[in-house]
C-alpha cells in the first residue's frame, strides 16, 4: 500500500475520532502444527451492530494495513488506510453496516506478532514466532468475530492480501458469511510475486543490523526494510502512474549530479516512503507476513480452486474486482478465481476497472468502487432481509 | 490521473463509444408499454425461475426484466466497462468480458437459457459460442439485425451503398458489427450446426411481422436447440 493514498482521497473522514480496541485469546492453533498462545488481536469497529446482529462486515487489510481502516486517531493528520470507502454514505456505509476491521496475527500493529513478549522466555519473539498462514490469520479473525457475538457477516471484504483473505473466509466458515469481496488480489501467489517478496526478505535479512531477527533493544535493520518497501511500492505503482507521477523530473536541481546522490524526484520518492515505512513497520513482520502471501494457494487441502468453492452454500455472493494495470496482481489472477467461483454455479460480479493507478488502485479509485460496492451490498442485504 | 494518448484514441473514437446513447446497438421497435418487441418475446418465451446467461448483457435492461417478471436467477456477461455499472446499478450480476473467452469453466447443463441478444454479429468465434451455448444450457436465444431486410437491399441495390438503417445504423467504418448476416443465411447455419428452431419471431420497422421475414423484418429472434436427429 502506498503511503499517497491521501493526496487523492483526502475529503474529510466522516468517521471521526476512533480507538484502536484489544481483545485477549487463550491459544490460536496454527497450520504449521504450533500454536500461539497467549494471543491479543487488535480491531477497530465503525458503525453500530443492529439489534439482529445481522449487518456486521468484516474488513481485511492488506500486507503493510492495520486495524485503523477509517477515522482518525486522536492526533493524527492521516485517516485510516481505507477511509476513502468507509463511513456515512460511502461505499461501507456506516449508517447502515457495523464494520470491524482488526490487524493480522504475525503483525506489528496491536495483534500480536514476532516483536511481541513471548511468554515462555519473557524476550521478544523475533524469529521464535511460529511461521503463520493467511488461514491461520482468518481463524484468529473467526475468534475476534465470535468474541463480538457476531453469528453472520453480511459480508468479509478486502484487497490485495485482504481480498485472499476473504477468499479463504468463504472457504473456511461458508456457513457464517453471506457475501464476499475480493478485490486487486489471487487465489495463489505466482512465481512473479514470490520472486519480489523474496527479494524484499533477502534486503532485511541481508542487513547487518538484522542479527538473526534480535535486533529489538539495539538499532533496527532499517535500512533492509526500507529498500525492501522501496520494492514493494514499485509494484503497487504502474509504469503510467509513474510516468505521471515523476517523469524524468529531476530532484532539486537542473541537471545531472554526475555522482550517486539523488537525481531522479522518483529516487527520492522511493527513498522517502522506504524511510517512512520503518517509523511505523516491524522488518520481522515483513517478513512474517510476506511468507503467509507466498504460501497462499486457495486450494490448499482443498484439491482444484474449482473444488476449493465447493461447500459455498448456492446463496453466496461474490464481487470480485482487479485494475487494468495492475501488474502485481494482473486481472487474470481475478478471472481465474471468478470462472472457479461460476463453474460451481455461485453468483459472482466481476469487474476490470479501467485504472492508471497499478495495484493502489483499491485504494485510491473510489468513484468505481464505491459505485460497485454499494449496489452489491444492497442486494446482499435486501436477500438477507437485513434490518438497519 | 489517466496515461497520455488515451485523450487522443478517444477523440478518434473507439467504437465502443460511438455507439449511439439509446436504442444500442440498433433501434428495435417497441410495444405498447414501451417494452422492446424482442425483449417481450424473449420475457414471454422464458418460464419462470429459469436459470439464465445473458451474453452481452449491456446495460441489464433484459436480465432485469426477466428477473422481475420471470423471476429468472440471472447472471450477465459484458464487455464495456461503463455498461456493467449500469447492470450492477440495476442490482443484476455481471462478468465484465469478452463472450470470445468462451464458457469452458461452465459445466454442461448449468443453465436453462443462453441469450444471445443483438450480440452474435460482433462476436468472433460465432459457431464456437452457439455451440457452448447449448452445451450448458438446454435452449439458446439468439437476436440479430437482418441485413436481408428490403430497406437494407435497396440501399445497396439502387444507391450501390453499405446500408445504414435504423436497424444497422452504422456506417462501415465505425460498425461493429463483423458479421453481416440475412435471416436465410441464420437458418442455414443452424442447420449446419445442427440446431433447430423451437420457435421464431421476427420484427419490422414498427411491429411484429408474421410473413416474408427475410424481406420484411428488420430484426430476427430464434430460440434454438439441440436438434435431436443430427
Amino acid at each position: 500500500m502506498s503511503d499517497y493514498s491521501t493526496e487523492s482521497g483526502s475529503a474529510a473522514s466522516l468517521v471521526g475520532l476512533v480507538e484502536t480496541q484489544y481483545a485477549e485469546f487463550d491459544a490460536l492453533p496454527l497450520d504449521s502444527g504450533l500454536e500461539l498462545a497467549p494471543l491479543k488481536i487488535a480491531y477497530e469497529t465503525y458503525g453500530s451492530l443492529n439489534d439482529d446482529r445481522s449487518n456486521a462486515i468484516l474488513l481485511l487489510h492488506a500486507l503493510s494495513g492495520d486495524a485503523h481502516a477509517a477515522g482518525y486517531h486522536e492526533g493524527d493528520d492521516r485517516p485510516g488506510w481505507w477511509d476513502i470507502m468507509v463511513g456515512p454514505g460511502k461505499a461501507f456505509d456506516t449508517d447502515r453496516y457495523y464494520l470491524v476491521c482488526s490487524n493480522v496475527i504475525g503483525g506489528c500493529r496491536g495483534t500480536t506478532g514476532p516483536a511481541s513478549l513471548d511468554p515462555k522466555t519473557g524476550q521478544r519473539y523475533g524469529m521464535r514466532f511460529p511461521v503463520v498462514t493467511v488461514p491461520d490469520m482468518v481463524r484468529a479473525q473467526k475468534m475476534l468475530v465470535d468474541h463480538l457475538g457476531i453469528r453472520r457477516l453480511l459480508a468479509v471484504a478486502g484487497g490485495s492480501m485482504g481480498g485472499m483473505q476473504a477468499l479463504e473466509w468463504v472457504t473456511a466458515y461458508p456457513e457464517v458469511v453471506d457475501s464476499c469481496i475480493s478485490i486487486a488480489t489471487t487465489h495463489r501467489h505466482s512465481p512473479q510475486q514470490i520472486a519480489f517478496n523474496e527479494v524484499g526478505r533477502q534486503a532485511i535479512l541481508r542487513d547487518p543490523n538484522w542479527c538473526g531477527g534480535d535486533y529489538y533493544d539495539r538499532t533496527a535493520p532499517d535500512a533492509g526494510l526500507a529498500v525492501a518497501r522501496m520494492i514493494g511500492h514499485i509494484t503497487y505503482l504502474s509504469d503510467g502512474s509513474m510516468h505521471e507521477k515523476f517523469g524524468r523530473r529531476l530532484r532539486d536541481k537542473e541537471v545531472y549530479g554526475f555522482d550517486f546522490t539523488m537525481d531522479f524526484e522518483v529516487e527520492s520518492y522511493l527513498k522517502h516512503q522506504g524511510e517512512v515505512f520503518t517509523q511505523r513497520f516491524d522488518a520481522n513482520t515483513y517478513l512474517y507476513i510476506t511468507k503467509a502471501l507466498d504460501y497462499f494457494d486457495l486450494a490448499n487441502g482443498r484439491g482444484t480452486l474449482v473444488e476449493a468453492f465447493r461447500e459455498v452454500p448456492p446463496e453466496m455472493r461474490f464481487l470480485v474486482i482487479a485494475f487494468s494495470s495492475d501488474w502485481l496482481y494482473p486481472p487474470y489472477q481475478s478471472k481465474e478465481i471468478v470462472r472457479a467461483i461460476k463453474g460451481n454455479g455461485l453468483d459472482c460480479t466481476y469487474l476490470e476497472i479501467r485504472s492508471d493507478f497499478g495495484h493502489d488502485a483499491f485504494l485510491l479509485e473510489a468513484q468505481q468502487q464505491t459505485h460497485l460496492i454499494t449496489h452489491f451490498l444492497e442486494v446482499t442485504a435486501h436477500r438477507r432481509g437485513v434490518g438497519v | 490521473m489517466r496515461r497520455p494518448g488515451r485523450e487522443l484514441r478517444e477523440l478518434l473514437g473507439n467504437p465502443e463509444q460511438s455507439r449511439p446513447a439509446e436504442g444500442l446497438p440498433s433501434r428495435i421497435a417497441r410495444d405498447p408499454a414501451g417494452v422492446r418487441y424482442d425483449h417481450h418475446f424473449i420475457v414471454d418465451t422464458i418460464e419462470e425461475g429459469s436459470r439464465v446467461l445473458d451474453l452481452g448483457c449491456g446495460r441489464g435492461v433484459l436480465l432485469r426484466l426477466l428477473v422481475d417478471r420471470k423471476n429468472v436467477r440471472g447472471t450477465g456477461v459484458e464487455i464495456s466497462e461503463e455498461k456493467v455499472y449500469e447492470a450492477v446499478g440495476k442490482g443484476l450480476s455481471v462478468y465484465h468480458g469478452d463472450i470470445d473467452e468462451g464458457l469452458s469453466y461452465y459445466p454442461d447443463g448449468m443453465f436453462d437459457y443462453v441469450i444471445l441478444s443483438q450480440t452474435l454479429q460482433e462476436a468472433r468465434a460465432t459457431a464456437l459460442v452457439m455451440c457452448e451455448a447449448l452445451r450448458v444450457a438446454k435452449h439458446l436465444v439468439v437476436s440479430f439485425p437482418n441485413f436481408g431486410h428490403w430497406r437494407a437491399r435497396s440501399q445497396l441495390l439502387l444507391r450501390g451503398r453499405a446500408p445504414v438503417t435504423p436497424a444497422l445504423p452504422y456506417e462501415w467504418y465505425e460498425t461493429p458489427n463483423i458479421h453481416s448476416l440475412t435471416i436465410a443465411d441464420f437458418r442455414l447455419f443452424i442447420a449446419n450446426l445442427g440446431m433447430k428452431a423451437e420457435r421464431s419471431f421476427y420484427i419490422g420497422r414498427r411491429s411484429p411481422v408474421g410473413f416474408w421475414p427475410n424481406l420484411m423484418a428488420e430484426h430476427g429472434v430464434y430460440v434454438l436447440t439441440r436438434d435431436s436427429v443430427k
